[in-house]
């Protein structure tokens, strides 16, 4: 029976049976999976189903309640607009593995307990890691290297997390945790490393634009809604969570502003709105923990239609480098339209989309007493609208005219670009419909009069703050350049180090060799006449010395040599 | 593909100003919207006028010329990494 499958498996089942269909049947095919498994999860009430026993343990497959309700219906939703896009191309590695890492982030948000969230979790990362090498470059190949590590590696700290915390308290349950033991710390830092926390967040800006058209879409959606989603489940209300989020929308802005390559701008600005979500999660009221969810929500939209529209320019164009586009509206009216949408909608402004969600997270930490938080989050708000809502219209679409003549994008990019920006305006416009499936009662009203104003006020004099630094020509131009950040260590210092540390073994290794010759020399050759071949076992009176001297020698050698 | 002649609306210097001026007066009047509503604030800086006009403004500046400053920290030629 189709119903008893967990949330997800009708997304990894179909992708197994997606290399039988060709032509339109293969487009219908795909479209049809998460429409069935959006029907699936509207027949699913409340509870927990699918018990697994094994080693001792029962696992449960699926719980279903609101908040793994909202995070499953968007995930859908976000899928449906997403394989639109991706119809566009005919490449069954990308579809397979985009389906089955949806299907598992579904799975995920629907696991039932610790170790089903992290079987999903690792399948997530093993599957949406062929989105990058999907480009089929020696350096997505090597991108995707570094992603899966990373991933992987974070797969490995909450495998750990689970182990430890399992020990500590004999439950598997993913209920609230809190930072209590340490096996909920391990877990917390693992699902950190998802959630891009700052300093283990630049696997996602080194990696998300290095993935192909379609890859960066799916790739900006799911992973660190997952974790977004297990925080809010197992962290709300841990303090700590508050500043990390707050500092996650301050600093990823600065990169953004200096960044040539548009998707990591755009991966920045990820960073940024993922934030908003943290430290909605750490502040923990239901007014918090509703902005959050809300806010990841809208997120899944907009960024993906931004990521969409960067995806078509990239395609049309083969490059992304804010240094090379301009005055593509010519071309691609239509996608510097949805740009603009989706740019609007990033940007909170009044009928738009993170309007009716940013501000539930922003007014909780006045209320909720952080006013230095409301201050940076407010600072990440006005600096958003800069680098995400006017900068990457700007440079791809307007800005000087780059000449570059190109073909609007094909028509199912268009058309899913043009459903995600009626769901933002939409989603702006009729804030109830999402505000009824929230995991609490909402009790806020974004349309006041003076919220509509003074954040008209604040995104207006951004706009006009850019407007004043292009025109005084203060405004840093788009360079061609890269910039570095965390992944310089691992990139350049560790590498060095390694090297550094190698060089000089071979060092010492050289001096062992010399020395055992000398040895060898003295303790053997020395007494006998110079030149003649010496026996080393010919029974003389040093060689007990001589051979405890070889084999320390040797072994040291052995050693070395291991490296 | 050859550039179109095709003159737009924005190729000509003078629209551009008029949509910068567009915008100044835009800011002016949500500046002066203030005269006319009570706000209802949460934070008591939020009450004085066109703060959040005055944050907007300066959050953007400010992060423009850290950012600017940033670089001469962070940049790298483009094949930094390939090299």
């Amino acid at each position: 029976m189709i119903v008893d499958l967990p949330p997800g498996f009708i997304l990894i089942l179909g992708a197994a049976l997606l290399p039988l269909f060709r032509g339109r049947l293969r487009s219908a095919w795909i479209l049809l999976l998460p429409i069935i498994g959006f029907v699936q999860l509207l027949g699913l009430s409340h509870g927990e189903y699918g018990h697994i026993a094994i080693f001792g343990y029962t696992l449960t497959l699926t719980r279903i309640d609101k908040l793994s309700l909202v995070f499953a219906y968007i995930f859908h939703i976000g899928a449906l607009l997403f394989l639109i896009y991706s119809l566009y191309f005919k490449d069954n590695v990308q579809h397979i593995t985009a389906l089955i890492y949806v299907g598992s982030a579904i799975s995920a948000v629907c696991a039932g307990d610790l170790v089903v969230l992290m079987i999903f979790t690792e399948i997530m990362a093993v599957s949406s890691v062929f989105l990058i090498w999907a480009r089929r470059t020696e350096r997505a190949y090597a991108a995707g290297m570094r992603y899966l590590l990373i991933q992987v590696g974070s797969g490995l700290l909450l495998l750990a997390g689970i182990v430890v915390h399992v020990q500590q308290t004999g439950s598997i349950a993913f209920n609230h945790l809190g930072l209590t033991d340490l096996g909920a710390v391990l877990i917390f830092v693992a699902l950190g490393i998802k959630c891009a926390f700052p300093a283990m967040h630049n696997w996602l800006t080194d990696t998300y634009p290095e993935a192909t058209v379609m890859g960066t879409v799916f790739l900006s959606a799911f992973t660190t809604k997952v974790a977004v989603y297990s925080l809010a489940r197992g962290y709300a209300g841990t303090e700590i969570l508050i500043w990390i989020g707050a500092a996650m929308t301050m600093f990823p802005i600065f990169f953004a502003v200096i960044e040539n390559d548009l998707r990591r701008v755009l991966a920045y600005s990820l960073i940024n709105q993922v934030g908003f979500m943290v430290a909605g999660v750490g502040i923990g009221t239901e007014m918090a923990v509703n902005g959050a969810v809300a806010h990841a929500f809208a997120d899944v939209i907009f960024k993906g239609l931004l990521f969409m529209t960067m995806g078509a320019v990239l395609l049309r164009t083969g490059t992304i480098k804010g240094s090379e586009l301009g005055g593509l509206y010519k071309s691609m009216p239509y996608t510097a339209t949805f740009c603009i949408v989706g740019a609007a909608s990033i940007s909170a402004f009044p009928l738009f989309s993170a309007f009716i969600t940013k501000s539930m997270v922003i007014t909780a930490a006045a209320s909720e007493g952080y006013p230095l938080v409301w201050f940076m989050l407010l600072f990440a708000s006005a600096g958003v609208f800069h680098h995400a809502g006017i900068k990457i219209p700007y440079f791809a679409f307007f800005a000087h005219d780059s000449g570059i003549r190109c073909q609007e994008a094909p028509r199912s990019m268009l058309i899913a670009m043009g459903l995600s920006a009626a769901l933002c305006i939409g989603i702006g416009i009729f804030p109830d419909a999402l505000y009824r499936i929230l995991p609490f009662t909402v009790d806020y009203a974004p349309y006041t009069t003076t919220h509509v104003v003074t954040q008209l006020q604040l995104l207006l004099f951004s706009a006009l703050a850019f407007a004043f630094l292009i025109r005084t020509g203060i405004y840093p131009p788009e360079l061609r350049s890269v910039n570095l950040d965390v992944d310089w260590v691992y990139r350049r210092v560790a590498p060095a180090a390694v090297r550094f540390i190698v060089v000089q073994l071979a060092h010492i290794q050289s001096f062992l060799k010399h020395t055992g010759r000398v040895i060898w020399k003295t303790a053997l050759m020395g007494p006998l006449a110079p030149g003649s071949i010496a026996n080393p076992f010919a029974g003389r009176s040093t060689i007990g010395t001589f051979v405890l001297l070889t084999t320390l020698v040797l072994l040291a050698y052995l050693v070395l040599d291991l490296f | 593909m050859k550039s179109s002649k095709k003159k737009y609306w924005l190729d000509d210097h003078r629209n551009v100003d008029k949509v910068f001026y567009a915008l100044c007066a835009v800011c002016a009047v949500v500046l002066l919207a203030e005269f006319f509503y009570h706000k209802h604030a949460q934070l008591p800086w939020e009450e004085w006028f066109g703060f959040f006009a005055f944050y907007g403004f300066v959050a953007c500046v400010s992060l423009v010329l850290i950012a600017k400053q940033l670089r001469k920290v962070l940049m790298r030629r483009e094949d930094y990494y390939d090299r």
